[in-house]
């Protein structure tokens, strides 16, 4: 069961990268073309298309490239000819940094928040809760974060700006990267809590949860011992989503507190069409999608007895 | 903080407008009108209203607008005044007149591109639905293939590729955004296409296209509206990011996402000017979510979530 699950997720991120690199294929002219414009000269022209290994035919090149990109060698860049695994470096690092403590702050903020929603159905908390998290969801990413920048870091608590180099310690990092990080928070906690919410809710009405209610048990014992763990496949589900989602608002976060990461140099790659670095930096961020999916599918499998043993 | 507690009795403005408006549709309609207007929350009678309005700002742009769109017309940067109401930008354009015509470009594109994904994506999953065998297939598995991308990323490679104009923008989001249609429409549509009526249709002799049009797009209208509105808050939060990121529309068109990016310094002196477009995308964006919120809710036929 779980080793079809791995199989068919390998397929699918071959199909992505199939789909990444085909994209390229789309282009008007080629690469060359693009590179050096209308005015080239066909001499420079082909010069060019010999670096870049333009003339083999596509088979070939998708070979060359994946490969290469396994290996963690994705060419050069096309707009300043550096190594694109150099300029990708750190950068992982840290929008990797960045995702896991938005996580972090996310997952236990929008469980609590998802079940006491669901403990007290209906109520004014409830209802705020609510609506608090409609109108979060509604919000472009860069909209919460000013707010955040104009509320938090005008009173100078925390910096407007992120400047992380190699030295900069533990604790200096998560001070810095707290405004990013809470920006991102607030925007998939909403999803998260709903869906908690929802999925308790869903289960309080089984007749096994009438029975634990007859029996006497607290409330919140129900909700813990008897609605949480078979809650728990579609929450997982739901946080791994969430997770997926982080990897496309990074990029726009990254912009607005000028985070060193991959998302800010994949922007900048867009504007140069540095066509290179924007595939490399894709693949990345696809492959992390698929993998998170991936997941989140064989966790809720394990936790379910009823997937784990399905004939 | 004098600007927030405006800004929270103008919301508060709003939603005693919206309850007023509410109360008069109550009293003055009659028949199936009125029921709607009795069963509506007042968050939904909030967005209808703040939905109109911008319906109105975005066709009545020249006329409200003091100072052309694109115009330089003051030095850069100025305070807010009483000639220009929310001050200049970065150039010496007139803040509140971008404001204005922003409604226009920025809603209007976002709109222009969900109808377009709405089109192409709906008749494409009905067709697949309706035709079943290798077609619908080939067009799953291949939709299946582009969502396993995330749709900004998706959208940044495409953008890369053909260029950062209006159109290809339009273009780009919209056929990211198709995918996502085709699968709600080919769901909706696989239930409709096995009823009687659609067999009875199809042994009358008609074609395809009829049997899309007469038979199973009116039935599954329902859901696909409610779709149409979560769409399009999605499309127009994708655009402004895009905008925003330097990408998507670019000055000297007004347009709310560059905006904020244009004037973004002013936030890092403690003004609240750059926030505007963004509060302005925020405000709408809520406004379709409670409506869809409301349909969604009606079309379930349930009293409690």
């Amino acid at each position: 069961m779980i080793a079809l699950r791995f199989a068919l997720g390998i397929g699918l991120l071959f199909i992505v990268s199939l789909i990444i690199f085909g994209a390229t294929e789309l282009l008007p002219g080629d690469l060359a073309q693009q590179i050096l414009g209308q005015g080239a000269t066909p001499e420079t022209l082909a010069a060019l298309r010999e670096q870049l290994g333009l003339n083999d035919p596509a088979p070939v090149r998708y070979w060359n490239w994946l490969s290469g990109a396994l290996t963690g060698d994705f060419g050069v860049s096309l707009s300043n000819g550096r190594p694109i695994s150099e300029l990708i470096g750190a950068r992982l690092g840290n929008t990797v940094f960045l995702a896991l403590y938005a996580a972090a702050l996310a997952v236990p903020i929008s469980l609590v928040l998802g079940i006491l929603a669901a403990l007290w159905r209906n109520s004014i908390f409830d209802r705020a809760a609510n609506a608090g998290a409609l109108t979060a969801i509604s919000f472009p990413e860069f909209f919460v974060a000013y707010i955040l920048v104009l509320w938090l870091a005008q009173t100078g608590l925390f910096p407007s700006m992120v400047r992380i180099n190699p030295a900069t310690t533990f604790g200096d990092r998560i001070y810095m990267t707290f405004l990013p990080a809470l920006t991102l928070t607030l925007v998939v906690t909403a999803h998260m809590m709903r869906m908690t919410r929802a999925a308790i809710i869903n289960l309080m009405a089984s007749p096994y949860i009438e029975m634990a209610r007859l029996k006497g048990l607290s409330p919140l014992r129900i909700v813990l011992r008897h609605a949480l763990p078979n809650a728990l496949a579609p929450i997982i589900n739901v946080i791994a989503l969430n997770l997926a989602y982080l990897i496309t608002g990074v990029v726009v976060v990254e912009v607005v507190f000028v985070y060193p990461g991959l998302g800010q140099l994949m922007v900048d790659a867009v504007s140069n069409r540095d066509i290179a670095v924007v595939q490399a930096v894709a693949l990345i961020f696809a492959g992390a999608y698929v993998a998170l999916n991936l997941i989140a599918d064989v966790l809720s499998t394990i936790t379910n007895p009823r997937l784990m043993h399905r004939r | 903080m004098g600007f927030a507690t405006s800004v929270l009795l103008g919301l508060a403005g709003l939603f005693a407008l919206a309850w007023v408006l509410r109360a008069g549709a109550r009293s003055i309609l009659t028949g199936q009108s009125r029921s709607i207007a009795l069963d509506m929350p007042l968050t939904a009678a909030f967005g209808l209203l703040v939905i109109a309005i911008y319906a109105a700002v975005a066709i009545a742009a020249p006329a409200l607008a003091p100072f052309p769109e694109r115009e330089i017309v003051g030095t850069q940067f100025e305070a807010w005044s009483s000639e220009h109401v929310l001050g200049t930008d970065r150039i010496g354009r007139d803040i509140l007149s971008r404001l204005i015509y922003g409604a226009r470009n920025t809603v209007g594109i976002a709109f222009a591109t969900t109808a377009l994904a709405f089109v192409v994506g709906s008749i494409l999953g009905l067709w697949a639905a309706l035709t079943g065998g290798w077609l619908d297939q080939v067009l799953s598995r291949f939709v299946d293939a582009l969502m396993s991308i995330p749709a900004l990323i998706f959208s940044l490679l495409l953008l890369t590729i053909f260029g950062t104009s209006v159109l290809t923008l339009i273009l780009v989001i919209a056929a990211v955004d198709a995918t996502r249609v085709f699968r709600l429409a080919r769901a909706v549509a696989q239930g409709i296409v096995v009823m009687d009526y659609i067999e009875a249709a199809k042994l009358r002799g008609e074609g395809a296209w009829f049997l899309i049009r007469r038979e199973i797009l009116p039935n599954a209208m329902a859901p696909l509206v409610a779709e149409f509105g979560l769409r399009f808050c999605f499309v127009f939060l994708t655009i402004s990011s895009l905008s925003f990121l330097g990408l998507g529309i670019k000055p000297p068109t007004a347009d709310w996402g560059s905006m904020v990016r244009d004037n973004a310094t002013l936030i890092t002196f403690g003004d609240v000017t750059p926030l505007l477009p963004a509060g302005c995308i925020a405000l709408l964006t809520v406004a379709v979510n409670f409506v869809v919120d409301w349909q969604l809710h009606r079309a379930s036929g349930l009293k409690e979530s």
